[in-house]
């Protein structure tokens, strides 16, 4: 005869208390939780090390240097124009706004950067402007994928895809450009490539707007952005940031209007900047700067000096034979053409001695490279003032009392390229 | 001058410690001539000329001069934007000099990158580890005897270095009065 055994069934209140009882026993243990260096919200090798306290963040370490590839050293062994190529794999997501930075930086060095032709700063400003929007696309899909919309993504690669057809067109690469040169470009744009440019303007600005419908008044996307990542102003200034994250905590501050530069003063557009400082406010912030470079990118397409096709031959680059690259014809049947050639391509641009800082409004935030010369066609330092570095050491203050579902939200927020943080 | 306003404020302050400031290319310059006193002259720039915002710290090695290390830090005004460069050597015995990191926080990973990259040491940082290496790598590696291609080492079990296959190369020819043949692209190393 087999037992009778009495099942027990507590009542919801006695079956509460007890799991409080259960939760006190663990209360105080902390775990130590690896995030990364490969996991899909770190948007590349990032790696965290996270203490929590239940859900709750207590502590972050962030470690980065997963691909740290020594560019700083590279650039010491060889000549400025060698350089360039590297400084694609910076910020991969907007390498010509890369090549612009690096081109002026060592211009400002050579003491041009403020006597570029007109032709040239156009076409530079709008690959810069391209750059910028082929960023934050990227930037915003992969945020909005890491908090769970994934149309966003797919819209904004469409539209991305377009501008990697505009950077082939110009370049001859989609995607490693090398489109500037020390004192120029590597040539001039195609005669359709303004054209080219208006209809991308009209069929990325009805892709913003349909973004904009998908998340800016999305109930879930809201909730979960507002009054996170909360960065004050005093903490952006302190911890340096730059671009949209320091604009976004209400800081108006870019370098393209402060410290203008190419012929970003002939142009019209503002610059937004957010309230709080909250993730929810820098998303905010780059919708709006990507609007904004639809506008700019609307009036150089106007304005380009030389007009598209060029006719009257306007110059692209610096009529200096001792910094750029003569013509090949010229090279072929002249004697001092060819010796320039030949020094520019063995020896590289002689910079004069002395320590010159450039710092460019790159779509993740100031790009800079100090430059150390001590003469000759190679670099004695050059340190890379790396945007996305100095945004991600923030992290360590700005984790600590979010639950750990918040972390992809802060980071996307953020949008960091660990190519150029770890350089 | 206005660029210059801010420096001969420091000078004015620090006297003899503040060299007298150079201009070049629109940007200035002043050396701190005591590199233990470079966190009271940041802290000053910050608190009494407005210099909030620190945009980089960098580092150069002067291979085969002494003092063998200068450090920069470019200080910016957020408010006018107005900016400066600070520099300021350290020998290479002492590799020591004093953090800014209770002026501006953003040091701090400026710092370890320095200490990383070039074996300059920071008193008073409180988390003074390697950033972009991984802990435990032994060498130094933008000093100028590193090599490009690297050195191998090994931590077993953690991780490890291979020199990498350069073939001789970059090839540059470096700007000289000599003849033709010694002018040629050649490999660079420390002497050249």
């Amino acid at each position: 005869m087999a037992q009778v055994q009495d099942i027990q069934i507590p009542d919801s209140a006695t079956r509460a208390a007890k799991a409080v009882d259960d939760l006190a026993d663990i209360e105080g243990d902390r775990m130590v939780l690896n995030m990364g260096p490969s996991h899909p919200a770190t948007h590349g090798v990032l790696r965290i090390v996270l203490e929590l306290d239940g859900e709750e963040i207590t502590k972050a370490d962030p470690d980065v240097g997963y691909l740290h590839r020594g560019d700083e050293k590279i650039a010491e062994n060889m000549t400025y124009t060698q350089f360039i190529p590297y400084t694609d794999r910076l910020d991969y997501l907007a390498p010509l706004a890369n090549n612009v930075a690096y081109a002026l930086s060592v211009e400002k060095a050579l003491g041009i950067h403020d006597k570029l032709p007109p032709r040239c700063q156009y076409i530079r400003v709008m690959c810069c402007e391209l750059a910028r929007i082929s960023s934050h696309l990227l930037g915003l899909g992969a945020f909005a994928m890491d908090v769970g919309a994934v149309t966003v993504f797919l819209l904004v690669f469409t539209e991305r895809e377009k501008i990697y057809n505009l950077a082939e067109a110009a370049s001859g690469a989609r995607f490693t450009t090398s489109y500037t040169r020390i004192g120029g470009l590597h040539r001039d744009i195609p005669p359709t490539w303004c054209d080219q440019v208006r209809a991308f303007i009209k069929e990325c600005s009805h892709a913003i707007a349909e973004v904009e419908v998908l998340l800016t008044r999305n109930r879930i996307w809201v909730d979960r952005l507002r009054d996170m990542g909360h960065i004050s102003k005093e903490m952006a200034i302190d911890y340096a940031l730059s671009g949209p994250n320091l604009r976004g905590s209400g800081i108006d501050w870019d370098l393209r209007k402060n410290q203008p530069y190419l012929c970003y003063p002939d142009l019209e557009f503002d610059i937004p900047v957010g309230s709080t400082g909250d993730c929810y406010d820098r998303y905010l912030v780059r919708m709006e700067e990507m609007r904004q470079s639809l506008r700019i990118l609307e009036q150089c397409a106007n304005k380009i000096p030389g007009g598209a096709e060029n006719k009257i031959k306007e110059p692209v680059n610096v009529a200096d034979g001792k910094i750029t690259l003569p013509s090949k014809d010229k090279v072929l049947s002249s004697m001092e053409e060819l010796i320039h050639q030949f020094m520019l391509v063995t020896e590289g641009v002689n910079v004069p001695p002395g320590d010159t800082y450039f710092g460019h409004e790159n779509p993740k935030g100031e790009l800079g490279f100090y430059i150390h010369s001590k003469g000759g066609g190679v670099p004695h330092r050059m340190k890379i003032r790396s945007p996305s570095f100095i945004n991600l050491s923030i992290l360590g203050e700005l984790m600590p009392g979010h639950m750990i579902s918040d972390v992809p939200v802060i980071l996307g927020s953020l949008d960091f390229v660990m190519g150029e943080s770890d350089r | 001058m206005t660029l210059l306003e801010p420096a001969s404020k420091l000078k004015a302050k620090f006297g003899d410690l503040i060299s007298e400031p150079s201009e070049y290319r629109g940007e200035t310059t002043v050396t701190v001539v005591n590199a233990q006193e470079i966190a009271v002259v940041c802290g000053f720039a910050k608190k009494q000329l407005g210099f909030n915002y620190l945009v980089d710290i960098s580092s150069i090695d002067n291979y085969g001069s002494d003092p063998r290390w200068t450090v920069v830090y470019t200080l910016r005004n957020i408010v006018n934007g107005v900016e400066i460069r600070l520099k300021t050597d350290v020998s290479e015995e002492k590799s020591e000099l004093p953090s800014v990191l209770g002026v501006w926080r953003t040091s701090n990973w400026h710092e370890r990158e320095i200490y990383d990259m070039m074996g300059i040491r920071f008193t008073n940082h409180p988390d003074l580890r390697r950033i972009l290496m991984w802990e435990g790598y032994p060498y130094f590696p933008l000093r100028k005897d590193f090599p490009l291609a690297g050195k191998p080492t090994e931590l077993p079990g953690v991780a490890f270095t291979k020199p990498a296959p350069l073939e001789g190369g970059p090839f540059v020819t470096l700007p000289s009065g000599a003849g033709a043949i010694n002018r040629e692209p050649r490999v660079r190393t420390v002497e050249n």
